[in-house]
């Protein structure tokens, strides 16, 4: 780290300023977001369409655009601009002319390109990544895709060749253009639980229960989302099964009392939940079938718990124990419990799958008469130092963090209209997803 | 500013000690005030007294007046709307009435009484009804009206006594309020919990549903477990106060169903709740 602060001082400075913390609590930040690597400079060519099926613009348009934001959006690029691209359009290795990429205002150091075609209802891409700095070196990366051919295919085919560029180049860690995330939205009337794909694009409802159901959390396996619903009786954890395309029967979450806010263990084998049926809130953990329910909290307003994806043993929680409701981390079975905010009211914890971060909800100057905002927080476990990843924009709750923990999905209220955004963990990168209706509790999938 | 006016009548503060010392005194101090005022706990002429400096101090933005200046003579005229949601309804439904008032000292609705200068009420007329809000104040005053039609109830005969239990059950078991970010049983709210568990104990045979509701800030989540509390806390007075355990279910609506939707205290205050309904 020390290195790393050596070699970027102005760097990490100007961060410091932008942030408004301590220089002294910015080191993790590096280790958060890779902003401190050099970011390689990635030109992405528009793909050559080849043959005349009318059907190949739109595909080809589709492509285009899909895989050159998943690029933007994966954040560990310096991506070439499309105004400052050369108009080639190589469909080939051998058709790259690399001086055009190399020289400026490109400048690239890796480019992506290929070539699309549609024939017979099947769409066909051919992908490369070059490196045009040296001449004659063979493809870095070389993909075939042959599917039924339709604009969602298209979007399918970009996102996976986006996934294994970031995979090659992003040292090792998998991409999220094939991710979804689940939330709720109001849009057909009743608050029910709703799924996109990461860009915000093919939003769609899953349930359809006519009730308030909030909450949801999808199972590391993708196969299941366990949510909360409002009837007669009060709140019960209900589990939805994307497999069956149902409801199926989880009485464990439905035992007098509130039921609320589940969450998987990263092994799907367990879940942590809300559940005031001994009288009062505190948080329970039963084995996902439903058995073994224990609890494992006893101060009566514990709510919100997120497991630690990487050992599997810890739980992040919210807690009103003292007052405003603050971070709590804690082992599975209540012990060696460890405050993690100071003050103010501090919600909506979310773990990074390395374990080594929480993000989550925090207001710091909450208080009878205070200004202050809701805003997003990004914090290193062991040091306890944050960074406020989003500034006087609204009121922003419920952050979910992204497998490839470079992303954060959140809610954000303006004037009575809550929306879905979702941006790289350092703040930057703000992107809308979601216009229609309210929509919140944003939940992004484990793979 | 009301806060300032009050404090300077002196003698009014003795049993509106805040309970919760984490939270920041004069706020609380200034929200109880005005729960004061709205549930009409005030002797009358501190009310007044009161009543008249805030309007004063409204009015005074230049250097004060002579004394003997005719107030009449430059207060602003009242305003009052009133609402009626829904308008046409079955016998037996509820229909909430939203009324908001400007410049009244005081707030009254034909067969329902005094009220604060806004708010949201629940009623269940039983046949059709026009609500008549009359707003005075020291500039004159201002009426506003709400008809709500009642159909005939379906050709089944619904046995008279419920409909008389329920209508009994919504006229002596009141809500009680809470405040902010938390579940205590407020001293202004105990009168009123005594009368709720008076009439459960002259009523046995009625089952209730206490909901608990909050306002709109914070967390849903996090809502919904102080919803719960506040529900929790009120049904322990009630079993506290005789009223049998097994008789009552607790509900958490969190913020998920407000009685009143924008954001400021008065709002606020009518949304930190705990509702009491029949249990069928």
């Amino acid at each position: 780290m020390k290195a790393i602060l050596r070699v970027l001082p102005l760097f990490l400075l100007s961060l410091a300023c932008l942030f408004g913390v301590q220089a002294t609590a910015q080191d993790w930040l590096v280790t958060g977001t890779n902003l401190g690597n050099q970011h390689i400079r990635l030109a992405a060519a528009d793909l050559k369409p080849v043959g005349s099926d009318p059907e190949t613009p739109v595909l080809k348009n589709a492509f285009d655009t899909t895989l050159f934001n998943d690029l933007t959006n994966a954040g560990i690029f310096d991506m070439v601009s499309k105004s400052l691209a050369p108009q080639a359009m190589p469909g080939s290795p051998q058709e790259l002319v690399p001086a055009q990429w190399t020289a400026a205002p490109a400048n690239a150091s890796m480019v992506a390109l290929g070539a699309l075609s549609t024939d017979n209802g099947r769409l066909v891409v051919y992908g490369w990544l070059m490196d045009p700095t040296t001449a004659g070196s063979p493809p870095v990366l070389a993909r075939q895709y042959n599917e039924a051919a339709s604009e969602d295919m298209a979007r399918t085919v970009a996102h996976r060749f986006a996934d294994d560029i970031i995979a090659r180049l992003g040292g090792g860690i998998n991409g999220i253009a094939q991710t979804k995330i689940y939330f709720v939205s109001n849009r057909t009337g009743s608050k029910e639980i709703w799924v996109m794909d990461y860009d915000g694009a093919n939003q769609h409802a899953v349930t359809h229960l006519g009730q308030v159901s909030i909450s949801p959390r999808i199972s590391p396996d993708g196969s299941r989302i366990a949510f909360s619903s409002l009837s007669n009786d009060g709140w019960a954890i209900r589990m939805f099964s994307l497999d069956l395309g149902r409801t199926v029967g989880f009485p464990a979450g439905a035992a007098n009392g509130s039921n609320l806010s589940p969450a998987w263990s990263a092994d799907g084998t367990k879940l942590a939940f809300s559940s005031a049926r001994s009288g009062r809130p505190e948080i329970w953990v039963v084995d996902a079938g439903g058995g073994n329910p224990r609890r494992v909290t006893a101060f009566g307003s514990e709510v919100s718990p997120a497991w630690n994806p990487r050992t599997g043993t810890q739980l992040a929680f919210v807690s009103g124990r003292t007052g405003e409701p603050q971070i709590y981390v804690m082992d599975q079975d209540g012990a060696n419990v460890q405050r993690m905010t100071d003050s103010g009211y501090a919600i909506s914890p979310s773990w990074s799958s390395n374990g080594g971060l929480l993000t989550f909800s925090w207001n710091r100057k909450y208080g009878p008469g205070d200004p202050g905002g809701q805003d997003i927080y990004v914090m290193d476990i062991a040091s306890k130092r944050w960074l406020q990843a989003t500034h006087e924009a609204g009121n922003n709750d419920f952050p979910s963090w992204s497998p490839d923990g470079r992303h954060i999905v959140f809610q954000r209220e303006i004037n009575h209209r809550t929306q879905i955004w979702s941006m790289l963990a350092d703040g930057t990168e703000q992107h809308q997803l979601t216009f229609s209706g309210d929509n919140s509790m944003p939940n992004w999938s484990w793979k | 500013m009301i806060l300032s006016v009050l404090q300077s009548n002196g003698g009014m503060r003795g049993d509106t000690k805040p309970d919760c010392p984490k939270h920041g005194l004069d706020f609380f101090e200034k929200r109880r005030t005005l729960l004061k005022l709205r549930n009409g706990l005030l002797t009358s002429a501190l009310l007044l007294v009161a009543l008249t400096a805030i309007a004063g101090c409204k009015k005074h933005t230049q250097p004060l007046p002579p004394a003997e200046t005719a107030p009449a003579a430059t207060a602003p005229a009242p305003t009052a709307t009133l609402t009626a949601t829904p308008t046409v309804i079955s016998a037996g439904d509820q229909v909430q009435l939203t009324w908001r008032t400007t410049d009244a000292t005081s707030v009254t609705i034909d067969g329902i009484g005094d009220l604060p200068s806004v708010g949201v009420k629940t009623v269940t007329p039983a046949t059709s009804t026009t609500y008549h809000l009359v707003a005075r104040g020291e500039g004159g005053s201002a009426d506003a009206s709400a008809r709500v039609t009642v159909n005939a109830p379906p050709a089944i005969e619904t046995p008279s006594t419920s409909m008389t239990e329920e209508q009994d059950f919504k006229a002596h078991v009141q809500d009680i309020f809470f405040d902010y970010d938390n579940y205590d049983i407020r001293i202004d709210a105990q009168p009123t919990l005594a009368k709720d568990a008076d009439f459960l104990l002259q009523h046995p045979n009625i089952k209730i549903v206490i909901g608990g509701y909050c306002d709109e800030r914070g967390s849903n989540e996090y809502n919904i477990v102080l919803g719960q509390n506040r529900a929790q806390a009120t049904k322990t007075a009630l079993v506290t106060a005789g009223v049998a355990g097994d008789r009552i279910r607790v509900i958490s609506f969190g913020k998920e169903k407000p009685f009143c939707t924008e954001s400021n205290e008065e709002c606020w205050q009518l949304n930190r709740r705990a509702g009491f309904t029949l249990d069928r």
